[in-house]
């Protein structure tokens, strides 16, 4: 092996975002060392663009809110396959993680008594996201930023990791490279942390940036650690669908729980056509209800465009497919018609909404306060991931612990809006704590030379080939587009059998592709070979989220399947795993969620 | 045909370099980040440049675009006039690694030098603080900072003057303002901001409040009323006279 600029940490964590972060300043205020590496700069991570809030039950706003509420709404949302230890610590604990937020310097919205703030979401039967405007996402993530940096934590920024190496079943160190110069970076750790978040890359339309290429999520999977859930894929109902050029980004929830109303091209609020049973008695009867219900009225119900992601996004498509769609593919949603019912509804639109009013009006000339927008679901975030302990978050690899969106089990088959950054909070701190404890009582491991050689090895060959006299290789760029084409058109929010078995053809043509891509230029910040590398986690988590999908014949949640329209009360018993085999196949096995124990269960019963 | 339009591109690193024109294919509502993308997948797959969320979010994709700092990713093309190149240039106030991406780690050192924020003892028992909401508008201007760095990029004293190591840049005045002026903040910053971090060398010339993409008035909201506070700290006679009497 040659010499590669080594270092050594305690916890390692991968990736810098809400969770890696959290995670980054638990494990350093357990007193060990922390290096931290992410992909792009420090603060750019995906948790900067999440806009609603987070969900926490602090009960600033409706008195009646308290953990036991917020546990039911999540595993209702869930469609019950949650791990419901991981629903109950997320709904316990989310509250004091929004606290020292605050203690930290982040300046949420206030109520009109000085406490936080908290709006209504899809889903949270009382208002429950703690918020700054339409950008809680930026709040969070300087807030934990700015807290970090005063940690001593070592941040490795524009650094991407290859490859997890183990001694055994145990994780010791990551391999990686760093983009400015192209050169590798050899990681030891005692624990490490993977927080590095979705795969919204392996689809055309996303709200994700170009770092979701399911990174923590394969790097797990080839070290041996199981997948579970990933056939649930959010498909959030509303992206923006014109121009061409910015289809996919986020329009946040915050618009319908602000009054925005969902319309079809004749006018109708379809969204009143159709609302599922378990939500029957939580919905508004009249518009009029609704619109109460979105101004603090304790005795109205939500309005239906605050159903269930999954349920929205449906809805949002049988309109679309019977014709009574918007002019470039998708509905409208109003916010402009709040005019009717508030004075200065330009400006309290403006308030409330300060970065849609800004996006709308700066990218389609669409001015929110006046004209409706054109809008459609955009692929936003896996509930499925690498399955942990609830209470550690420890993979079933000793030494490797994953936390965020790269981890799987609290969402079940739908997460409700603003649980994620709580989930951030929540998952992150028990990880680094964690890790740091498993790393004070384990010393750091051997690294495998050869595992590392082969690695540096497969990430340049790709230079080695566009060496030839004669080479005629791929294109990565090619590659990743016609993956992401794929998986949009057969393994998308509709899904069938038929479809989804030609995906998996052409994931296999995808991967034999992908070993012929060639790069050019030198390893110096050469973004057509970063691409080419990501191609590896991508093609592994489309193979997961397909093969996974072709074993749930039902419905539920996120996943829809045309041929299985309904639910299945024996697969709602069960979780998809996918482990590695020893040929380096992908192993797939169904297996009993564990039996909910009374208390719990009775919660949701009283909550119905 | 679909139309097109030429873009001359800044290529090289921080030794050597040349402008390349590439053309692209132009549809309705492109920015100036998707042109980059396209040269990058089709022509030039080593094309560098930094960008995350392509909505005006992260702050990753600064670059000089005709001349002027801005997001590429809120540009759009129909504001150009397109008869001619459109020129895409790295930013000028910081290194260059290579094409439009440029070393801004300094930003990052910079920062953490800055005190952190000291609350003071929460108000309730439960360990929680009450903010009212029109004491903390100020203090949301200046977070809705993306640290896109184009304030840093455009400021004279940084850019022209290459005062990095005694000025802190527009930036991070915004980023002290924020703390100074946070209800439950109990640090003081006025003496570092006076010494070390060189708030003396903004003449106000208010570029950096221009280029903003977040609309955030630095000057006249942070920069301004900061150096009220320093010059009430330090240039107050009476203040003066009760330090020499007890110093």
């Amino acid at each position: 092996m040659p010499q590669y600029q080594t270092f050594e940490h305690d916890v390692l964590v991968i990736g810098a975002g809400g969770a890696g972060l959290r995670a980054a300043i638990e494990a350093s205020a357990g007193g060990v060392s922390v290096g931290m590496v992410c992909k792009s700069l420090l603060g750019k991570a995906h948790t900067v663009m999440a806009e609603g809030g987070i969900a926490a039950a602090l009960a600033n706003v409706d008195d009646r809110d308290n953990w036991k509420v917020h546990f039911a709404d999540t595993m209702r949302g869930g469609q019950y396959v949650n791990n419901w230890r991981m629903a109950e610590l997320h709904a316990r604990e989310a509250p004091d993680r929004v606290r020292e937020l605050e203690a930290w310097g982040a300046v949420f919205d206030r109520t009109q008594d000085g406490r936080i703030l908290q709006r209504n979401f899809g889903g949270h039967k009382y208002p429950r996201l703690a918020h700054v405007g339409d950008r809680t996402g930026l709040e969070m993530i300087r807030t934990l930023q700015d807290h970090g940096i005063h940690q001593g934590i070592d941040v490795h920024m524009e650094c991407t990791v290859l490859s997890l190496l183990k001694e055994g079943d145990r994780v010791v160190g990551a391999f990686a490279y760093e983009r400015e110069r192209g050169r590798f970076k050899l990681f030891r750790a005692k624990a490490i942390i993977l927080a590095t978040g979705g795969i919204g890359r392996a689809y055309k339309i996303t709200s994700n940036s170009w770092e979701y290429t399911g990174d923590g999520h394969a790097l797990a999977f080839q070290a041996g650690a199981e997948l579970i859930d990933m056939e649930f894929v959010q498909f959030h109902p509303t992206g923006m669908v014109w121009p061409p050029s910015v289809c996919g980004i986020l329009v946040t929830e915050g618009v319908r729980g602000e009054g925005g109303i969902l319309v079809n091209n004749q006018g109708r609020r379809f969204m009143f056509d159709d609302i599922p049973d378990n939500y029957r008695t939580q919905t508004a009867e009249s518009e009029d209800e609704g619109w109460r219900y979105t101004q603090g009225d304790k005795n109205a119900r939500r309005p239906p465009e605050l159903l269930t992601r999954d349920h929205v996004a449906r809805c949002i498509v049988r309109e679309i497919k019977a014709g009574r769609g918007s002019p470039h593919g998708g509905v409208f949603l109003d916010i402009a018609w709040i005019k009717q019912r508030l004075p200065n509804a330009a400006d309290h639109i403006k308030r409330k909404l300060p970065s849609m009013y800004h996006q709308f009006k700066q990218l389609a000339d669409i001015d929110i306060t006046k004209q409706q927008m054109e809008i459609g679901p955009t692929t936003h975030y896996v509930m499925g991931g690498i399955r942990v302990n609830s209470d550690t978050q420890m993979s079933g690899l000793p030494g490797l612990f994953a936390a965020g969106e790269c981890a799987a089990g609290i969402n079940g088959a739908n997460r409700l809006g603003g649980n994620s950054l709580s989930d951030l909070l929540v998952f992150g701190k028990r990880a680094g704590e964690f890790a740091a404890k498993f790393a004070k009582e384990n010393r750091l491991g051997a690294i495998d030379a050869d595992h590392v050689d082969e690695v540096a090895h497969d990430a340049l060959e790709p230079f080695e080939r566009s060496a030839g006299p004669n080479a005629r290789g791929e294109s990565a760029y090619d590659v990743q587009h016609d993956l992401q084409e794929m998986m949009q058109d057969l393994v998308g929010i509709v899904r069938k059998e038929d479809e989804m078995v030609r995906a998996l053809e052409g994931i296999n043509q995808l991967w034999k592709r992908a070993e012929k891509v060639i790069v050019h230029g030198n390893r110096e910040y050469n973004p057509g070979w970063h691409t080419a590398l990501d191609l590896t986690n991508l093609l592994t988590v489309s193979e997961a989220i397909t093969r996974s999908a072709l074993e749930r014949k039902e419905s539920r949640g996120g996943h829809f399947r045309d041929d299985y329209t309904n639910k299945d009360a024996a697969l709602g018993k069960v979780n998809v795993v996918l482990s590695r085999g020893a040929d380096g196949s992908m192993q797939i096995r169904r297996e009993p969620i564990p039996e909910i124990p009374s208390e719990l269960s009775q919660i949701i019963e009283e909550m119905k | 045909m679909m139309k097109t339009a030429m873009f001359r591109i800044w290529r090289g690193d921080g030794q050597n370099g040349e402008f390349r024109d590439y053309t692209a294919e132009i549809s309705e509502g492109m920015v100036v980040l998707d042109a980059v993308h396209q040269i990058q997948a089709k022509q030039a797959n080593d094309l560098a440049c930094r960008w995350n969320c392509k909505a005006g979010k992260c702050g990753s994709c600064s670059a000089e675009v005709n001349g002027m700092p801005k997001l590429m990713c809120m540009t759009r093309l129909n504001e150009l006039p397109l008869d001619k190149p459109v020129t895409i240039e790295p930013m000028k106030a910081f290194p260059i690694i290579k094409d439009l991406v440029t070393d801004v780690s300094w930003n990052f050192r910079v920062k953490k030098k800055i005190r952190k924020f000291k609350p003071r003892p929460p108000d309730a028992p439960d360990g929680t603080w009450r903010m009212v909401q029109e004491d903390i508008d100020r203090v949301q201007e200046f977070r809705k900072c993306i640290e896109c760095f184009l304030c840093q990029d455009v400021c004279h004293v940084l850019r022209d003057h290459h005062k990095h190591e005694e000025f802190i840049g527009p930036r991070f005045i915004v980023y002290t303002a924020a703390l100074e002026m946070h209800p439950l903040d109990t640090e003081n910053r006025l003496e570092d901001l006076k010494k070390a971090q060189g708030i003396g060398y903004c003449n106000i010339t208010k570029c950096c409040t221009k280029v903003c993409p977040e609309n955030i008035t630095i000057t006249d909201n942070a920069i301004i009323p900061l150096k009220e506070r320093v010059v009430d700290e330090f240039y107050d006679p009476l203040k003066k006279l009760l330090r020499l009497l007890r110093p």
